[in-house]
């Protein structure tokens, strides 16, 4: 029972990851590195404020932090024409020294004398509020990028990752539309983190390794589950491929032999296979097709 | 209305393959003119087209829209006021977006709340009767991703996007070149149609020298980046598709030699 609210939580709290990713992911189209410096921004930022006693203030500003790192990706790849994936790795690693200074040169800190928003919340234990907060924080978020994305503006958005060179052709400027998602994508990428460092009650640096494998990896099996229609149901699949990631980790590290640090292989091995299901799906065809043609000659 | 003023353009200057694509190109067109572009490949029809559009900045010359000087505009500015159809059936439209959400953002023109809801249930309204004025049955699908529809009707659904809110200017890049025939025809009468409607300033480059002289009401031949011959009025109601050859022999003094627009001498 334990580890199914704990991975009911974890799964929530990186269901909000997941809805970033899914905006870099499917909406544009590119799969943004930012990711793994500013989940870890996220995480470094709040703790920092948290540790000086603004857990409140913390999230917010973790956010922003999220929200910067994605607009100088953005603005990277618009107006300096740096290859996507290389400006995403640019801003990663310029984040990783960012990241240390604002934990003071130490790549962790520890929040367990310090009060967090979990131990923060009126009414509720701490235990309570560790589920509670999760379940409404990825709703909440789910709710509002669901809206955005039926606006004027969101709607724009969607375009640039479909068509750009019809955006071009319309009034739209593509250029903004693109740091934007950026900057919304990483301000939840950065929310997760921030939300994650409050939970454990320690921020560890080294915790954003291969987080976009992990963000990847909901939204692939979201998409398993609930198939790939329209932006409401990505965006729910998203948040529920987290929780179901979660359980199958869970799961893994309990029962299979093989040690916890074998946990991100395991990560990778699912996202290459579910990636890759399409081409094999194409090859098998092949193969019947070029088996057919054999059995007729 | 559109006033392309000595323009020029050399691509890749100072290298070996420096290229001249618009040579002291000038055109004015006076609202309501719609003016029909034929020419070889190479002749700088499309180059002039991206050059109004902005997808480049002129080398020389200048381009004023409405008596705007637009040459130094960005190019999703113009585009407020320029609507433009391409060749291409799949690069006008977003292909997993809704018939209803891509006209909602072309929609965008008149409207620009960048926070609420679209389409509004007003609009949808809007869209769908306009839609079912072109009869392609398109009305009750209003929801259907446009990546499902048929080339045709992507240029229909592309149309009436450049058109919804009527653009000071209309660009047709070839617009009807990768449909079948009965298809084609279909497309260009609603454009002659959505045209005459909202009495706009029209540029149509077609490779079909027949639908160039039937359609508008002027003909211009581009070549090697520069205008050949420009025909109006009576001048251009005797003119048939042997005197346009005539005309290029005379200024040229060699054969057109594309097969495409020769090809289509009988057609249509």
């Amino acid at each position: 029972m334990k580890l199914l609210i704990d991975s009911l939580q974890l799964g929530m709290l990186y269901g909000i990851l997941a809805l970033g990713i899914y905006i870099s992911f499917r909406i544009l189209s590119i799969p943004d590195l930012t990711t793994e410096g500013s989940f870890a921004f996220g995480l470094s930022v709040s703790a920092a404020i948290t540790a000086a006693g603004h857990p409140v203030l913390a999230i917010f500003a973790a956010m922003l932090a999220g929200a910067l790192a994605g607009s100088v990706t953005g603005l990277m790849q618009t107006r300096l024409r740096i290859h996507p994936i290389l400006s995403g790795i640019i801003t990663m690693s310029g984040l990783y020294s960012i990241n240390l200074a604002v934990l003071d040169g130490s790549p962790n800190l520890s929040l367990v004398r310090v009060p967090t928003l979990f131990k923060l919340i009126p009414f509720l234990s701490k235990s309570d509020a560790m589920t509670v907060l999760p379940v409404a924080a990825a709703l909440l978020f789910l709710a509002l990028i669901i809206l955005f994305f039926h606006t004027h503006i969101g709607m724009c958005i969607r375009a640039v990752g479909d068509n750009e060179d019809m955006v071009r052709a319309s009034s739209i400027n593509v250029n903004v539309c693109k740091v934007l998602s950026f900057s919304i994508s990483n301000a939840l990428v950065a929310l997760s983190g921030a939300l994650i460092a409050q939970y454990q009650g320690y921020a560890d640096i080294s915790s954003s390794n291969g987080i976009l494998v992990v963000g990847l990896a909901s939204v692939i099996i979201g998409e398993a589950l609930f198939g790939r229609r329209s932006v409401t149901l990505g965006f729910i699949s998203a948040v529920a491929g987290s929780l179901v990631y979660r359980y199958i980790i869970t799961l893994a590290t309990r029962y299979s032999p093989l040690p916890a640090y074998m946990l991100k292989l395991v990560s990778a091995v699912i996202v290459a296979l579910a990636l890759a299901i399409p081409a094999l799906r194409q090859n098998v065809k092949e193969a019947r097709l070029k088996q057919g043609g054999k059995a007729h000659a | 209305m559109l006033d392309i003023q000595n323009a020029v353009k050399v691509f890749e200057k100072g290298t070996p393959i420096e290229h001249t694509a618009l040579n002291h190109v000038s055109l004015h067109l006076d609202a309501g003119e719609f003016v029909t572009v034929i020419g070889s490949n190479g002749a700088g029809k499309s180059t002039l087209f991206n050059a109004v559009c902005g997808s480049f900045l002129l080398s020389e010359g200048r381009i004023f829209l409405d008596g705007q000087d637009i040459t130094y505009l960005k190019e999703h500015r113009r585009a407020q006021s320029i609507g433009r159809v391409f060749q291409d059936p799949m690069k006008g439209t977003a292909p997993h977006m809704t018939i209803e959400e891509n006209l909602s953002l072309a929609y965008s023109r008149a409207t620009s709340k960048p926070l609420s809801f679209a389409p509004s249930r007003k609009q949808a309204a809007l869209f769908r009767e306009k839609i079912s004025e072109f009869g392609m049955n398109l009305e009750d699908r209003m929801k259907t991703k446009v990546g499902l529809l048929s080339g045709g009707q992507r240029q229909a659904v592309t149309l009436l996007m450049c058109t919804i809110v009527p653009p000071k200017l209309l660009l047709l890049d070839e617009h009807t070149a990768a449909l079948d025939p009965a298809t084609a025809e279909k497309v260009m009468e609603i454009t002659r149609r959505t045209v005459e409607q909202h009495h706009l300033t029209t540029l149509m480059i077609t490779h079909n020298m027949a639908s160039a002289l039937a359609i508008g009401n002027r003909t211009v031949m581009m070549d090697a980046g520069q205008i050949l011959f420009d025909l109006s009025g009576e001048q251009r109601a005797g003119t048939t598709v042997d005197d346009l050859l005539r005309l290029y022999y005379n200024s040229r003094h060699q054969h057109l030699d594309n097969d495409r627009m020769l090809l289509q001498r009988g057609g249509q």
